[in-house]
């Protein structure tokens, strides 16, 4: 992975200390040109990995990034999903059961209920597994090395304990996809024992870690003792909890933690974008981080 | 280790049972669903055990406290039948249907020692606990009115067909939505004992409204209005925005963000005259587990805590969500 991973919350108007501010930015990138101009001044400064959540309109810029293999030789998508929001929505409004008639593929839910739920443990696995190809279908002929599953689905089936869907999501991404398996928590020390105690050596988890200790579920000391300790390819989101720490500040302490392979942020403006990369790359130069 | 029992395992249940799961100090010791996909799902996958009839699972497993997580029609009689046996209960919201069902079981719940609460879950969420906290402390003064404005995007075309869609299951935006603005105005400002004015719209739904629309008075005479509105697709998720104006200032107030408009330099640690903004890092608590919100995890550490006597049980009780059972009455049998 790359040491710097641009993000997508910004253009979807997703952000974790202002409503406000996330309504703005929805109305700021209405239009795919904005976020696609945002996205090549994050490729002018050097990064060229795009994380982002499997909405709706990255069907669209993966549209674009097709019909430019030139301009987009190089770049890379790490996909995150499922879009949650929708399926949230979608249980609210339908029911459970409503939710997988509506989004699993072709009529394999509807011959589930015609058999009567005479059917065995694998088909589940083969659910997610159909579930998993819908949202990656947008992605088709982009270059998707890793592919993360969002955090709400990570921490539910972590809080539930199911094991098994963690190992066959493992194992599908890697197959079917030829690429790295990633997980997005906010759990990130609970998660690596359990993905441990599954067989899963040595995972890509993302998840937020700041100087503030925000959303660092167990403690920041748990997480820094983690980082040093364990092995896990650690990929920093939040580092600036959502804007309220000088970003000077903010990067030092991400450059200077043991352990973290890559950083993921998001920013709209250019102005925004050079100075984090630009911190980030005088950071490591300090703490003497070089690429692998 | 406290044993905790679920009834009800659709989006909340779920929610709920994901975050007791990761507790270290609750047991799950069952969960019991109607649907059967969902039973068999957990029972395959997790080490949960699963019962499609509760009563069994009750005599059975003998929990110490059971969450409620089903369609509110069914809330007073489980709720009864699990405070009659011993059980502490945390029940989802809005709390009963019928006022006096609510009032009945808050009787059953003191008399017996019961921990008693309800999900709503705004009253752990920092920036609105600040917001309390400054109003206490009278940083905006005597308040002289609010408005509260609550959106998101639950139903937005013509095409529903569950428990929310119909009126007599609890279903419809006033029971659903407006419920957690209704119980955080209870909160902030002062219990809502009048009506002034009331729309109920229908946009998408039909059979139930959905947009809640209301001129609302608090027993000391504050004067407010809410604006709420679930079939609104310009919020991603469901936002819950107050406004308070007082005699000293003014507070708005989301569940990122909160601001504060002081006319004078007040006593208060960082806080100084003219704006004040704050953003939700800055109260948030650290959990030890994150599912959605920190407030989900808070809410449920909070009963877990009154259950082992570690906490007074005074957050969410069924006394207050029956209060707001009240306004809900007031606003769905209010004639303008």
């Amino acid at each position: 992975m790359k040491r710097i991973l641009f993000g997508d919350n910004q253009f979807f108007g997703v952000n974790h200390i202002s409503d406000e501010k996330s309504r703005a930015q929805a109305i700021r990138f209405k239009e795919d040109i904005a976020i696609l101009n945002t996205l090549d001044k994050a490729i002018d400064t050097g990064v060229t990995t795009f994380m982002c959540t499997t909405h709706d309109r990255i069907a669209q810029l993966c549209d674009v990034i097709r019909k430019n293999p030139v301009k987009y030789d190089g770049f890379a998508m790490y996909p995150c999903l499922p879009y949650a929001h929708k399926y949230a929505n979608a249980v609210t409004e339908l029911g459970i059961v409503g939710t997988l008639k509506q989004y699993i593929p072709g009529n394999f839910f509807t011959s589930i209920f015609k058999g009567g739920f005479a059917f065995v443990s694998k088909d589940y696995i083969s659910m997610m597994e159909l579930m998993i190809d819908a949202e990656m279908k947008m992605f088709a002929g982009v270059n998707t090395p890793v592919i993360f599953l969002q955090n709400v689905i990570t921490d539910l089936l972590l809080g539930l304990g199911m094991k098994d869907f963690f190992m066959s999501y493992h194992s599908y991404i890697k197959h079917k996809y030829n690429a790295e398996p990633g997980y997005i928590t906010m759990n990130m020390p609970k998660l690596l024992d359990f993905l441990e105690s599954a067989g899963i050596e040595n995972p890509i988890i993302c998840s937020s870690i700041n100087i503030d200790g925000f959303r660092m579920s167990g403690g920041k000391e748990l997480y820094e003792h983690t980082l040093r300790t364990r092995k896990v390819r650690a990929i920093a989101m939040q580092v600036l909890s959502g804007g309220a720490t000088p970003p000077q500040k903010a990067i030092e302490y991400i450059c200077s933690l043991p352990g973290i392979e890559s950083i993921l942020f998001g920013a709209s403006s250019k102005a925004n974008i050079q100075e984090t990369v630009s911190l980030i790359r005088h950071f490591d130069k300090q703490y003497q981080f070089s690429e692998i | 280790m406290i044993k905790v029992a679920l009834i009800g395992a659709g989006k909340m249940g779920i929610s709920h049972l994901a975050i007791l799961g990761a507790h270290p100090d609750v047991e799950i010791v069952g969960v019991a669903d109607t649907t059967k996909i969902v039973t068999e799902v957990l029972s395959k996958y997790t080490n949960f055990q699963c019962f499609s009839d509760y009563h069994k699972m009750i005599e059975e497993e003998r929990p110490d406290a059971v969450v409620v997580a089903v369609p509110t029609k069914y809330h007073a009689s489980l709720v009864e039948q699990l405070l009659n046996r011993g059980i502490h209960v945390f029940v989802e919201k809005p709390f009963c249907l019928c006022v006096n069902d609510g009032l009945a079981l808050t009787k059953i719940a003191i008399e017996k020692h019961l921990v008693n609460q309800v999900g709503y879950h705004n009253k752990f969420i920092g920036t609105f606990l600040e917001a309390k906290n400054l109003i206490e402390q009278g940083a905006i003064g005597d308040i002289m009115h609010f408005s509260g404005d609550m959106n998101g995007p639950v139903v937005i075309k013509q095409k529903q067909n569950n428990w929310r869609s119909k009126p007599e299951e609890g279903g419809g935006c006033l029971m659903d939505y407006a419920a957690h603005l209704i119980d955080l105005i209870n909160y902030l400002v002062a219990p809502i004992s009048n009506v002034q004015g009331v729309i109920l719209k229908s946009f998408y739904s039909g059979q139930v409204e959905d947009s809640v629309f209301s001129l609302l008075e608090t027993e000391n005479h504050i004067s407010g209005v809410i604006n709420v509105n679930w079939s609104d697709e310009t919020y991603r998720k469901m936002s819950t925005q107050i406004t308070i104006i007082g005699s000293k200032g003014k507070i708005i107030v989301d569940a990122t963000e909160l601001k504060v408009y002081l006319k004078h330099d007040i006593n208060i640690d960082n806080y100084t005259k003219g704006w004040n903004i704050k953003h939700i890092n800055d109260f948030s608590e650290d959990v030890d587990f994150f599912l959605r919100g920190e407030e989900y995890s808070a809410q449920m550490n909070h009963f877990i805590k009154a259950v082992q006597q570690n906490e007074p049980n005074h957050i969410n009780n069924f006394k207050s969500a029956s209060q707001t059972d009240y306004v809900i009455d007031l606003i769905r049998n209010f004639n303008n």
